[in-house]
């Protein structure tokens, strides 16, 4: 922050025309209000509308004010075990593709091999597939464990469910788990290891006492990143679930019938949650460098 | 491990060790894409030349009847898919550029404050954004309720369910993808080369135009891509706003695919949608030749 932050004195240069002078300074600060305005507003509408007693069984227009959906957050049929499934789901899948993410990029950032280039490109390609492309060949691949030829030979994965979900979530995680560990390990400084090694640490000692801890900040972020957007994933979710609900599926289900405050609730705590760690970690990483 | 390398065998296995460890570190994780994800899409391509149904089975026919029969219903939704994907991404582009020029250039001690605020979407579920749009356009919603009681519009007048909704919807989900590749591409800027278009007498303008815009590039490039293909395969948008005539191809491969159980067709869609995306990439950087920027 503080490298770029060229004071607005002397990125504001002196000569120009009035009009574009004006834009620069009224316009775009306006436009940038607005903007963030437009990014913000659908979750203010979303905490507002959870503070709503609907009229009927859809929460589209303002009723009245009622903590109704804050007292009873989880009581729709369905939802509980929707956030139970989302939760388990996020929880072992993150595990899983931060464990295999985390090998493919200390491979990719530390050794020198055949193929390193094109593996480094690979990596790319699930996060450049279109999801729905993803979640249908998915489903291509777990229907066929079900039918001749391969049926009988594999493990069965159609009926989808569960399992499924399960093995998609790990799937698309871990190509966003490289690229975070990478971007930690790039700045690494190699010399701390060799001081480990000339102070007489082995190899073991030195990864685990040494580059651990170093990237330990990287594999969290990665984890992270890896939790939410398994929690938040509904279009891959959605073409392998079968009959088994995640809370967006469900969401996806039931607002087709109706809309209860609970979906509002619900997303305004993750809302909140999520806000609350950013909220922590900055602080302390902030008091850190300090 | 390593002692017994060490003292056992010397430096010869210990290097062997040493020429493996990628390889092995390698290993699982590429497997489990290999077999999660190469795998898939050769099984969809090879149902998309197949025929036959969820109870018999398929067998592979290598006819292109799936692909004919898609292209040939499904027309409509393809065009609509490049019509709102394309829209929605210059729209982004629109109101992405202004923000993260402002927020590298101008955005002082607020940088951090206003980049946080831009991902917050991110922090609320895909759906549940999509659903508030639903509520705030919605015809007794808080935007249009106000219009209508005060008689600016006519009491039958909606938003919801119009190809507007719909790509407004796109734009709001895909925005903050747009803006964070353009901020990280302007923030590299060094202001000094600004300084020096200016000492060699280059009005704003110019100074925008020769220096600033294309060493953005590399961020419209990445934007570009992160809005517009994502967009491009949404269904949510066009199904909790739009209508029946603005369904994108996205909705046609679901219902394929998890309702009408019609695979080869799904895959076949499937496969076209993301052959049409490569090639439009191809173009997109010979066109920006972006390829020379980007290394």
């Amino acid at each position: 922050m503080t490298a770029s932050g060229t004071s607005p004195a002397t990125s504001r240069p002196p000569s120009g025309r009035g009009v574009l002078r004006a834009i620069d300074h009224y316009a775009l600060p306006v436009f940038t209000t607005l903007a963030i305005g437009y990014l913000l507003v659908p979750i203010f509408v979303m905490v507002v509308f959870s503070f709503n007693q609907p009229v009927g069984k859809f929460n589209y227009s303002w009723n009245h004010f009622s903590l109704e959906g804050w007292l009873h957050p989880f009581d729709w049929p369905g939802l509980p075990d929707s956030v139970r499934i989302s939760l388990t789901i996020a929880f072992v899948s993150t595990i899983f593709a931060t464990l295999l993410g985390t090998l493919i990029g200390l491979a990719l950032t530390r050794y020198q091999f055949r193929g390193r280039g094109f593996l480094n490109g690979f990596i790319f390609l699930p996060m450049a597939t279109p999801e729905i492309v993803l979640g249908s060949s998915l489903l291509t691949l777990f229907v066929a464990t079900a039918l001749p030829p391969l049926a009988g030979g594999v493990p069965t994965l159609y009926p989808t469910g569960f399992v499924t979900i399960l093995i998609a979530h790990v799937m698309f995680n871990i190509s966003y788990v490289v690229v975070t560990v990478k971007a930690r390990l790039a700045g690494f400084d190699r010399r701390l290891e060799e001081a480990a090694m000339d102070l007489g640490a082995n190899e073991w000692t030195t990864f685990w006492r040494v580059t651990f801890p170093l990237i330990l900040p990287g594999i969290m972020a990665a984890a992270l990143l890896a939790f939410s957007l398994s929690i938040d994933d509904f279009i891959i979710t959605n073409f392998v679930s079968g009959t088994t609900n995640t809370f967006p599926i469900w969401v996806y289900g039931v607002q087709k019938n109706a809309l209860p405050v609970q979906i509002n609730v619900i997303g305004s705590i993750i809302f909140f949650v999520a806000v609350g760690f950013v909220a922590v970690s900055t602080i302390v990483s902030a008091r850190r460098s300090r | 491990m390593t002692s017994l390398a060490s003292t056992a065998s010397g430096p010869g296995l210990r290097r062997r060790i040493g020429r493996a460890t990628p390889y092995v570190l390698l290993a699982p994780g590429l497997l489990y894409l290999v077999v999660f994800y190469v795998v898939p899409s050769i099984q969809m391509f090879t149902y998309s030349i197949s025929s036959g149904t969820l109870e018999t089975g398929f067998t592979m026919t290598l006819s292109l009847d799936a692909y004919a029969t898609g292209l040939d219903r499904f027309g409509k939704q393809f065009l609509n898919s490049i019509v709102y994907g394309g829209a929605a991404t210059i729209a982004t582009l629109l109101i992405g550029f202004p923000v993260a020029y402002a927020i590298a250039f101008r955005g002082g001690r607020y940088k951090n404050l206003v980049l946080f605020l831009v991902i917050a979407p991110f922090f609320t579920s895909f759906l549940i954004r999509t659903i508030s749009w639903k509520i705030l356009l919605g015809d007794q919603g808080p935007l249009l309720a106000p219009l209508k009681d005060l008689h600016i519009l006519p009491t039958g007048f909606s938003l919801l369910g119009t190809g507007f909704a719909q790509a407004s919807g796109i734009t709001y989900n895909f925005l903050p993808f747009m803006i964070l590749p353009l901020y990280v591409a302007l923030e590299k800027i060094d202001p000094r080369l600004l300084e020096a278009a200016q000492d060699l007498y280059a009005d704003r303008t110019q100074v925008f135009r020769r220096v600033t815009l294309p060493l953005a590039l590399p961020g419209v490039f990445a934007g570009s891509l992160l809005t517009f293909i994502p967009a491009m395969g949404d269904y949510v948008n066009a199904e909790l706003l739009g209508n029946p005539s603005t369904r994108m191809i996205g909705n046609v491969i679901q219902n394929r695919l998890l309702i009408q159980n019609d695979y080869p067709v799904g895959a076949a869609l499937s496969f076209i949608l993301m052959a049409g995306i490569l090639v439009a990439v191809a173009i997109y950087a010979r066109v920006l030749g972006t390829e020379q920027l980007t290394g």
